[in-house]
């Protein structure tokens, strides 16, 4: 889950990193309140979970609490690539002497964490990294000893940092194990006219599977813009929306990938991922249903299963019983193959429901359900 | 002679009094892997009887391979234990740990990956449905009935998409098919099970199976090039996957990639690899390599 920049500066600040003061605003008056108590002029920032505020005019500066109220109030419901804004942050402004970029993030094909710092600080790091590689250090961090003094002054001198930063890179690789995240960025952080270093806008992605020891956020409340994705998240179904046409239930993160592939290879589009798991019980069929065939692009759902430890007949028996609950106003085309495959396809039959047809194959029923989605040139 | 897992192996299950090591540890034993014994500190000395099968429990892995003589252990705990049970196996310096947990948080696994890896420790894993052995052994969750022994290896991110392609190619059979699992660290690479099939004179032809997220097909995709001799056959999943959202810009920098399965299937590609558009293309391809 990423964290919104204003709980990343509040985790910054409670492990003792310094952060420009600040304060969150749900509304234009609070915005407005919020200026009067920093002092009058303010960075007004939109929170939103994406890069590129500044570029879409999420971020601006305000001269006195009247002129923060109004500018709150545009920030305010902006779209920025797709998230709306539901909260403005309120900044007191900065004298930025230098600006760096230090970040941990997970190295996948190493299996540990890695230190990136760069004292080209401010920009986009991607594009430092791809047009000057030599500005940017990367460190490999030992899990078993993690970032100390020395390391963090190593770090530093790598990047060509000044050794005052060194402070803020222990207790960031504090805030990385404490808090069970998976990446935190600051970028910039910056050394004021004064001297001091300030970690003026940050990034925290913390790890879902962490969530059993880290209660404290809670739900990702902002994961699910999309009306469909809060409906099929309420009944923890695994469920992202797409834009096509051809709803997809299936068993297994993999599986499902492939079968929005084979559909897209049928000339459709799939409407939604939605892996069912290893269960599939008649309960989470019934759900699973009822959220694809509430969205009205849906024109067709193809609902592919591999029985692998999961008995096909159960699976049969779970749309059997999902029938009886959720009414089918869309064709189905279902695959059943694997385990008890052919009393999974006979129960089915039985149950000869004028929507519901079968396949044999998965390249034979994404052909069918592409066809019956208005695709009649599926190849 | 398989790879990693064949008959001679003796096999221990953590976790395997709770449901799942149960149910599982009995598919095991039916599959015919020697399953020598469960490891839980708070029923040691009991034993746990399956069908005709009585199996000894005992305190730790120490114990069970000072027992046993146990060279793998199958781990079924709860996410929350599993950097402990790891560690432990590895203290006790077995040869194989296969973790099947899944919802392991990314710490934990880094941290008992060096553990292991400083100690000879391999692990396969973690979320992963482990590896089997047709005919010989199975250590993990995979369905033993699809297919049988045969000349092609298996190596997949992915569960049911192994299956999948198990069951299209159940007629040839497959020498070994290991399950590394979709975390973003795991303990056992496509690179590493390519090398190790590359080694075994029963494998033929090797299946890689791979999905989007990091670089390792594109790594695969290099090795192949320069230390792979066997006809090799990939299938890549997720062309239409929407972008994930948990990875951050210092993310896309590490993998030195966009991680999209395009790239993947072109890296794989320009290594001489065929890659199928679906899994039963795959199968197919398979199948016109082997003149079968």
């Amino acid at each position: 889950m990423d964290l919104f920049e204003h709980q990343a500066r509040e985790l910054f600040e409670e492990h003792g990193i310094s952060v420009p003061r600040a304060e969150v605003a749900d509304t234009a008056k609070e915005a407005r309140a919020g200026a009067e108590r920093l002092g009058g002029r303010v960075v007004v920032k939109a929170q939103v979970k994406t890069g590129g505020r500044g570029k879409a005019g999420g971020v601006k500066i305000a001269a006195d609490p009247a002129a923060a109220e109004i500018t709150a109030r545009q920030i305010l419901g902006m779209d920025i690539k797709g998230y709306t804004v539901r909260k403005v942050m309120v900044a007191q402004p900065v004298k930025i002497d230098s600006e760096f970029y230090v970040s941990y993030v997970l190295d996948r094909a190493a299996g540990r964490f890695l230190a990136i710092a760069s004292a080209e600080g401010g920009m986009d790091i991607e594009e430092v990294a791809a047009s000057r590689p030599e500005a940017v250090a990367r460190v490999e961090i030992d899990p078993a000893a993690g970032v100390d003094e020395a390391k963090a002054a190593e770090i530093a001198a790598a990047a060509g940092l000044p050794e005052a930063t060194a402070d803020v890179l222990v207790k960031l690789w504090q805030v990385l194990i404490r808090e069970d995240a998976l990446l935190v960025e600051v970028n910039p952080l910056v050394r004021t006219a004064q001297g001091e270093i300030l970690a003026l806008d940050g990034k925290v992605t913390l790890d879902d599977n962490a969530r059993f020891r880290q209660a404290r956020w809670g739900a990702d409340d902002s994961a699910h813009d999309d009306p469909l994705e809060s409906a099929a998240a309420s009944k923890g179904l695994n469920y992202v929306k797409l834009d096509g046409e051809v709803g997809i239930i299936g068993n297994g993160a993999g599986l499902v990938m492939s079968t929005l592939d084979v559909v897209a290879g049928c000339g459709a589009r799939p409407a939604n991922f939605l892996d069912i798991g290893g269960g599939a019980s008649a309960q989470i069929m019934a759900d699973g249903l009822s959220v694809i065939l509430s969205d009205p692009a849906v024109k067709s759902v193809f609902v592919n299963v591999f029985g692998g430890i999961t008995a096909c007949d159960a699976v049969a028996d779970g749309i059997v019983q999902a029938l009886e609950s959720v009414r089918l106003t869309k064709p189905l085309v279902v695959r059943l193959d694997g385990n008890n495959a052919v009393r999974g396809r006979a129960i089915l039959d039985a149950r000869s429901h004028p929507l519901v047809q079968q396949a044999t194959t998965m390249d034979g029923a994404a052909r069918r359900a592409a066809e019956l989605a208005g695709h009649t040139n599926a190849a | 002679m398989a790879i990693y897992l064949t008959k001679e192996s003796k096999v221990l299950v953590q976790g395997m009094t709770g449901a799942e090591g149960m149910k599982h540890t009995r598919r095991m034993l039916a599959a015919g892997t020697d399953v020598v014994g469960g490891v839980n500190p708070r029923k040691a000395g009991r034993t746990v009887d399956f069908d005709d099968r009585a199996v000894p429990v005992f305190g730790s892995v120490r114990d069970g391979i000072e027992a046993t003589g146990a060279d793998v252990t199958v781990v079924f705990v709860p996410p929350a234990f599993a950097k402990t049970a790891v560690t432990e196996a590895a203290d006790a310096r077995i040869g194989l740990a296969v973790v099947i947990t899944e919802g392991i948080p990314v710490h934990d696994a880094v941290a008992f990956h060096a553990y292991a890896k400083e100690r000879g420790t391999r692990v396969i894993g973690p979320n992963c449905p482990g590896l089997i052995t047709p005919g010989q052994a199975n250590a993990g969750i995979i369905p033993a009935d699809i297919t049988k022994s045969g000349r092609i290896g298996l190596v997949s991110k992915s569960g049911t998409l192994t299956y999948q392609l198990m069951y299209e190619l159940r007629d040839i059979g497959f020498s070994t098919c290991v399950g590394i699992g979709g975390d973003p660290v795991i303990g056992t690479t496509h690179i590493d099970c390519l090398s190790a099939f590359e080694d075994d004179p029963d494998t033929e032809l090797i299946v890689l199976i791979g999905e989007i997220g990091g670089d390792a097909e594109e790594r695969a995709a290099a090795y192949i090039q320069r230390a792979i001799t066997k006809t090799v056959v990939a299938y890549v999943a997720g062309f239409t996957a929407p972008e994930g959202k948990t990875m951050g810009h210092a993310g896309a920098i590490v993998s030195g990639s966009s991680g999209t399965a395009r790239a993947k299937q072109e890296a794989l590609e320009a290594a001489g690899v065929r890659v199928g558009a679906t899994p039963t293309e795959t199968a197919q391809l398979v199948l016109n390599q082997l003149g079968a």
